[in-house]
């Protein structure tokens, strides 16, 4: 069997996932990361993005994360986000109008505070697009 | 003797006011029910952070955050989480109490203690009591939201990062079940470590990015985090100890007026004993 490690995901609303999984991989502010048991400790800030967690059984589970904090210990990983969902409960048409809303206000760019909204709300939009298009490679493996 | 008016009057101004205490009563259950819904919804977050931050607190860290430098203590700070409203028991009084005692402590001491205040109730105890009140928050209502307590928790930060403050303190009410609450203080700054045997020895964390701005933002998130359980849980213990003093005012009321009623039926028959008798004299006289 292979080795595992304790794997929590919780965000302020609710806890998502507790429970033991092969690798964890994340959308850290410096880059993509895969933690296996067994990892150096590490604490990072994480990006809007997916959290993708390979299980025991080899399915693999995917959340999506709107920024938040990742703890790895060498028994224990802990995602802290701000906001999460299951990445299954994402609604890709809504992410798509949401891009697209963001992009067209960053092009009219009226003032600055609008444009650096916008530019949050388009990473925000991205990401959970990323998200939804993984889900969507999965299905197909 | 009172009337059987009197009585009668009594009586129905009891009954409303036991009418009160029962719809009083049912509205505090529901509440409790979706306040007890939020405290469970949070607690997760809050308990992994908690267990986070204590890892961190072991770690032979390269940069030495204030927030986990043990200082000499020269004054102390009190974040005081009270309800809006009265009418919920002894919720309030105790847990003040706690406070002016842990308080006492710390001047015995020669330390210096100062409050930041969440709730109208602690607000106007500390008017007429006096005392270094730094911040207050009331009127959060039933769902309180993290955005209206950062600024006080602010005040509190600030003045521990200047040295105002050494030490900082939560008290609020802990739920333990519907019929129990009990005032609860916790230790917020400087963090404690955990009692972890494994994670103490000579470790650090790798950090993306730097450790300074990591830190800072995880440890304010960390101590919001604790004050919004501490309020959540706090709205659960008054709507539970609302509960249960209305409950209680229901039940006194309806004793009340089975003992009035009582008291009526009796003046109501003396009476119409001594007309009888009246009659049954007055035949005889004649």
């Amino acid at each position: 069997m292979a080795m595992t490690v304790h794997c929590d995901i919780v965000s302020a609303e609710k806890q998502l996932f507790s429970g033991l999984v092969e690798m964890v991989v994340a959308a850290g502010v410096e880059g993509d990361l895969g933690v296996l048991p067994g990892h150096a400790p590490l604490l990072t800030r994480l990006k809007p993005g997916p959290v993708r967690v390979k299980l025991q059984n080899g399915e693999e589970e995917v959340f999506y994360v709107s920024g938040g904090f990742l703890e790895v210990q060498p028994k224990l990983v802990t995602v802290l986000a701000d906001t999460a969902e299951r990445a299954q409960d994402m609604d890709g048409a809504q992410a798509e109008q949401a891009r697209q809303r963001a992009k067209e206000a960053l092009e009219g760019k009226n003032s600055e505070m609008d444009y650096t909204r916008a530019a949050a709300v388009l990473a925000e939009a991205s990401a959970r697009l990323r998200t939804i298009e993984q889900i969507k490679k999965m299905a197909k493996r | 003797m009172a009337s059987g008016k009197e009585i009668k009057g009594k009586i129905s101004s009891v009954q409303s006011t036991k009418k009160i205490t029962r719809a009083m009563e049912m509205v505090a259950a529901s509440k409790m029910r979706k306040a007890q819904d939020r405290m469970a919804a949070s607690k997760p977050y809050a308990t992994r952070i908690r267990q986070v931050v204590a890892h961190l607190a072991n770690a032979d860290l390269e940069y030495r955050h204030t927030y986990l430098q043990e200082r000499e203590v020269k004054s102390v700070g009190y974040i005081v989480v009270t309800s809006d409203r009265g009418l919920c028991g002894g919720l309030n009084v105790n847990l003040l109490k706690k406070v002016v005692q842990g308080a006492r402590e710390w001047q015995e001491q020669g330390a210096k203690v100062s409050y930041c205040l969440v709730g109208s109730k602690g607000i106007s105890f500390f008017k007429s009591m006096g005392g270094d009140v730094q911040a207050t928050v009331n009127g959060l209502g039933d769902t309180p939201h993290l955005e209206d307590l950062v600024g006080s928790i602010k005040v509190m930060l600030e003045a521990y990062e200047s040295g105002e403050i050494d030490r900082l303190y939560i008290m609020y009410n802990e739920f333990v079940n519907t019929m129990t609450q009990q005032a609860k203080q916790i230790q917020l700054l400087p963090l404690e470590p955990g009692d972890d045997e494994e994670l103490k020895r000579h470790w650090d964390y790798i950090y993306e990015p730097a450790p300074k701005e990591l830190l800072d933002e995880l440890l304010v998130r960390f101590i919001e985090s604790q004050v919004y359980q501490g309020v959540v849980e706090n709205n659960a213990c008054e709507q539970a100890a609302r509960m249960v003093a209305m409950k209680a005012a229901s039940d006194n009321a309806g004793d009340i007026i089975r003992d009035l009623q009582l008291v009526y039926n009796k003046a109501r028959q003396a009476a119409i004993t001594q007309e009888i008798s009246e009659i049954v004299g007055g035949a005889a006289a004649v």
